[in-house]
């Protein structure tokens, strides 16, 4: 436990990650990862709002009384989706019209409010800082790779480049609705069935010393 | 904008489902989907949340747009929203405190279901007028308890079956969400004539 709290960056990174261990913040993780490009917008906004909202939240920490401290967190975090959203149409419009209205929708996004209060109202504003952008590109990681098996699969493009040139059928049902659910059901899959693997191979030399004693 | 009524109910309700095609609501969806009861409940709940929240989000935007400030439009929402979830708590405690207490911790999270919040953009951003932005709040958000139920249903059943212990939990609920999903695609022919 010691040395998970002494890293939050990697803690959120990977160990905790946001999309396939907390499973926090489902709705833009499945509906803009239809294509690589937008789910990396989508995960640097994110990442953005989750770091302005941990080091704001974690600066007034001692500050807000605590029971009006979730209706502050929201408002918080709802200034900083509002700086975002203007941010993104000032950079390109393009792709603030992928991402439409889940860019907005990013202040509801459980991760949010999860680390603030989680986290960032309990530590220091550097590692709130640590911690915001360690769940951050955890999410954008998540993001990218459910964005990746999407687009490969559904358009047979990676970033826009044609992968598999003009014969390529594409496999359009991974641009839909249910590909976004089957995709992270199988990235959960594999994950299980590594970690069976693993349990099972670091038990079974246990197993072989029981039988010769 | 001058879509007709049935259209947006039919169109909300089914075709663009909230949480089976735009993937909305999807936190409760996945967790409070195990039990029949509770699900129907919980579906129930939102649609009173959302509608009363979305009456009260078409009033503040009116005010908002008469002041020049629509900056301020999200943050009044949010404000909105929590304010009414609070207040179906309140209403829930007095009605019935058993429900309450069924409900329990997940009332309050109805703040953070995107839902709500996507409802009250929607209507602002595709310009509906009071009477159907209404028609929206209530199809959407029924829209929403169809869904959890009917997963909930199939969800009852699988509990019973035989399942690889990989695929258990999370993995086999977004599958059954994906065959759903797939369902509901069919429905994407009705709405031609509206």
């Amino acid at each position: 436990m010691s040395q998970e709290q002494d890293n939050p960056f990697l803690n959120g990174l990977w160990k905790e990650s946001p999309v396939f261990v907390q499973f926090l913040g489902m709705c833009p993780t499945l509906a803009v990862t239809n294509s690589v490009r937008n789910a990396i917008a989508m995960g640097l906004a994110t990442t953005f709002v989750l770091v302005l909202t941990n080091v704001l939240v974690s600066s007034v920490r001692k500050l807000v009384p605590n029971q009006v401290r979730i209706a502050t967190f929201i408002a918080i975090a709802a200034t900083a989706v509002t700086v975002t959203d203007y941010l993104v149409k000032a950079i390109s419009i393009d792709i603030y019209k992928a991402l439409g209205p889940f860019l907005a929708l990013i202040v509801v996004n459980c991760v949010i409010l999860a680390r603030a209060e989680a986290f960032a109202a309990k530590n220091n504003v550097s590692r709130s800082f640590a911690d915001g952008l360690g769940n951050g590109v955890g999410f954008t990681l998540g993001l990218t790779m459910l964005g990746t098996v999407r687009e490969v699969l559904g358009a047979g493009s990676f970033l826009g480049v044609s992968l598999f040139g003009p014969n390529f059928e594409p496999w359009v049902l991974f641009l839909l609705p249910p590909g976004g659910f089957i995709t992270l059901a199988f990235w959960l899959l594999l994950f299980a069935w590594y970690r069976d693997r693993k349990a099972r191979a670091a038990a079974a030399p246990a197993a072989m010393q029981e039988v010769h004693s | 904008m001058n879509e007709s009524l049935g259209h947006i109910f039919v169109d909300s309700l089914l075709i663009n489902n909230f949480v089976l095609a735009v993937f909305l609501g999807m936190c409760p969806f996945l967790g409070l989907s195990s039990k029949f009861q509770t699900a129907w409940r919980m579906g129930v709940t939102v649609i009173f949340v959302i509608t009363v929240s979305s009456i009260l989000a078409f009033g503040t935007n009116l005010m908002l747009v008469a002041l020049h400030a629509e900056y301020l439009r999200l943050i009044s929402f949010i404000v909105i929203i929590a304010a009414t979830v609070q207040l179906t708590e309140m209403i829930i405690k007095k009605a019935s405190p058993a429900l309450f207490r069924e409900l329990g911790i997940y009332l309050p999270l109805i703040t953070t279901n995107c839902a709500v919040l996507a409802v009250a953009l929607f209507q602002t951003v595709r310009n509906y007028n009071f009477i159907q932005s209404t028609v929206y709040a209530v199809s959407a958000s029924g829209g929403f308890c169809l869904a959890i139920v009917l997963l909930s249903l199939v969800r009852e059943r699988v509990e019973l079956s035989d399942v690889p212990s990989l695929a258990r939990g999370t993995a086999l609920t977004l599958v059954l969400a994906s065959i759903l999903s797939m369902a509901f695609m069919g429905f994407a022919g009705m709405g031609g004539g509206g």
